[in-house]
């Protein structure tokens, strides 16, 4: 087997180890309570009955390995217990969410990254120019920025003074395609303006940094122009850490969601979870905290995967 | 404080807007009983009152003063942040400068549970716990501060795993000198740089993790006055084109904006990068 196949399959096997100690943390977690869920969740209202109801429901009258067992094989078959709150599956509640979550993150990706590295490139290319210094300006701030504050401050420019865009992201299964793109602009937007200032600060960096070593001066010399210069020869040799940055943003994306959602009244699976965690509906929130965990993880080891075979030098790191 | 003087007088003009800033934010926490014109939770008027008179700022949604809030969660918000980055110091750094002092089974443990807590993300393990232990401003404290103490454990070991190696170190070692006395006299005063230009940078996360938190309703609970719980309660005034609930927001922004500057001053310093 080639180096790179074998560490692929490494990786790959490290990467299920972390998925599954990650599900053992999330399902265990319950058990760090003093005391016992029900009775928290019952409060005031606790009376032998109750409490050994809510006991039966969470299965906590079960040994804990015995439920662990029951739970991942439950979840590997699509069957993700059922809700606290309401009693109905958590299949069927997440399900829609879980595609409007996913194509809300597509399509800021989608947006973001083009954008971000195209930027980064510019900024690259007319460093310490005015255009570079006002690109680092305004992603500084925009990192600096809580989530909310840019929403709010979109909702208040594009919908309330200009009238563009509606202020709520309300989707629905039925929601034609085009239609469903025009009520997810503004969340677009806002998770677009949180995760490109990351993007595109370490593509400029990584190519300002190749742009010292020899063979870019050569290039230089030779006489090309700078734009070819960057992208035949600073590029390339930069792309190693740009993929991991836009893999781990993706990353973020996935979390991001969740306050963004929120503010937007968008049908997602983060607007589930928070629900979910004021009701202390425990079982929905460990479904969903394992998802976007599991979609963590798995973006991470991509990020890891994809940069060692960007630049093979990194298989002989030490 | 000699040293202090002249550092300050060469600090470039980012650097002194952090600070004063950062100060002022201080100064108006400290005072907030003083400066505010009425008490926190009073109620002064009808609810979302326009701008002028008795509120320069309005009211909020349930008739209280929105500037004497803005006040107060200068001292609630701030001052929780606070504590909860110096608990995640406390936590994260002293294990991890130990961790990194003893080295062999105690740091491979430590090291394999930190790896573990790192692979969730931290807003969703923290909704996780939060499910789990209630929401409360308690237990939000000591969640976050647990999970941001595994960031600040990664840096602690590293530094303390460069230093314990240099020749003083072994001397006191050789000396006879015990693991307290090694932490706190011969590793602790040459990672203090890195360490407070790391609080800085914690301070940020910590303060926009708890605002997320506090505007999700998850964190710092009514009627206590908080930024990101003010945004929340008041953000229906901005259908009507009105700007308050933006400027909880903006507090929020302009103070990660100062710390953040000084911050990048104190890193430059620190690398030795003088200009």
């Amino acid at each position: 087997m080639s180096p790179l196949a074998s560490m692929i399959v490494k990786r790959i096997g490290l990467g299920f180890v972390t998925l599954a100690v990650v599900s053992a943390v999330v399902f265990f977690a319950v058990y760090l309570l003093p005391g016992d869920l029900a009775e928290e969740i019952l409060g005031q209202a606790a009376t032998p009955e109750t409490v050994a109801n809510i006991r039966r429901e969470l299965g906590l009258d079960r040994p804990p390995i015995e439920r662990y067992v029951d739970w991942i094989t439950g979840l590997l078959s699509g069957d993700f217990g059922r809700s606290l709150a309401n009693g109905r599956p958590i299949a069927e509640l997440a399900g829609m969410r879980l595609v409007n979550t996913l194509y809300l993150a597509g399509f800021a990706a989608a947006v973001s990254i083009p954008l971000s590295l195209t930027l980064g490139i510019v900024a690259a290319l007319y460093r310490e120019k005015l255009i570079d210094r006002s690109i680092n300006v305004a992603a500084l701030t925009a990192i600096s920025l809580p989530e909310f504050f840019i929403a709010y401050i979109l909702i208040f420019a594009l919908t309330v003074k200009a009238g563009w865009l509606p202020s709520l992201a309300t989707v629905s299964a039925d929601t034609p395609l085009g239609e469903r793109m025009f009520r997810s602009i503004l969340p677009v937007l806002t998770l677009t303006l949180a995760v490109a200032a990351h993007v595109m600060r370490l593509t400029r960096a990584a190519i300002v940094n190749l742009l010292a070593s020899p063979y870019i001066e050569m290039a230089r010399l030779k006489g090309l122009k700078p734009w070819r210069v960057i992208l035949r020869h600073a590029l390339p040799n930069a792309l190693a850490p740009i993929i991991n940055v836009v893999v781990l943003n993706l990353a973020y994306l996935i979390v991001g969601v969740v306050v963004v959602e929120v503010v937007f009244a968008y049908p997602g699976l983060g607007q589930l979870m928070v629900d979910s965690v004021g009701k202390r509906d425990v079982p929905v929130v460990q479904a969903t905290c394992l998802f976007f965990a599991s979609t963590y993880i798995m973006l991470n080891l991509v990020a890891d995967v994809a940069t060692i075979a960007a630049d093979p030098r990194l298989l002989h790191r030490r | 404080m000699a040293d202090l003087a002249t550092a300050l007088r060469s600090a470039p003009p980012s650097a002194w807007f952090g600070i004063s800033v950062s100060a002022l934010y201080v100064f108006v926490a400290l005072g907030a009983p003083v400066v505010a014109p009425f008490g926190e939770t009073q109620v002064v008027g009808p609810a979302f009152a326009p701008w002028g008179g008795a509120s320069p700022l309005g009211t909020d949604n349930l008739g209280r003063d929105m500037a004497t809030r803005l006040i107060y969660g200068a001292r609630n918000t701030v001052g929780i942040a606070v504590v909860t980055t110096v608990l995640a110091f406390l936590i994260g750094g002293g294990i991890g400068l130990i961790s990194g002092t003893v080295r062999g089974w105690v740091d491979q443990v430590l090291g394999r549970i930190v790896d573990v807590m790192m692979a969730i993300p931290s807003l969703i393990f923290s909704l996780l716990l939060l499910a789990i232990f209630g929401t409360s401003v308690v237990s939000m404290i000591t969640i976050i501060a647990l999970i941001e103490a595994t960031r600040i454990f990664r840096l602690a070991r590293a530094l303390a795993l460069g230093i314990a190696v240099l020749d003083y170190v072994e001397a006191a070692k050789l000396r006879g000198e015990g693991l307290i006395w090694l932490i706190t006299r011969e590793i602790l005063p040459n990672a203090t740089a890195p360490l407070i230009a790391e609080f800085g940078l914690r301070f940020c996360f910590v303060f926009l993790f708890i605002s997320a938190l506090s505007f999700l309703g998850l964190g710092i609970q009514p009627p206590t006055a908080d930024w990101g719980s003010m945004v929340r309660d008041n953000a229906a005034l901005i259908s009507y084109g009105d700007i308050t609930p933006l400027l909880p927001a903006g507090a929020i922004a302009l103070l990660t904006v100062a710390v953040n500057f000084v911050v990048d001053w104190l890193l430059h310093r620190s690398s030795g990068l003088k200009d």
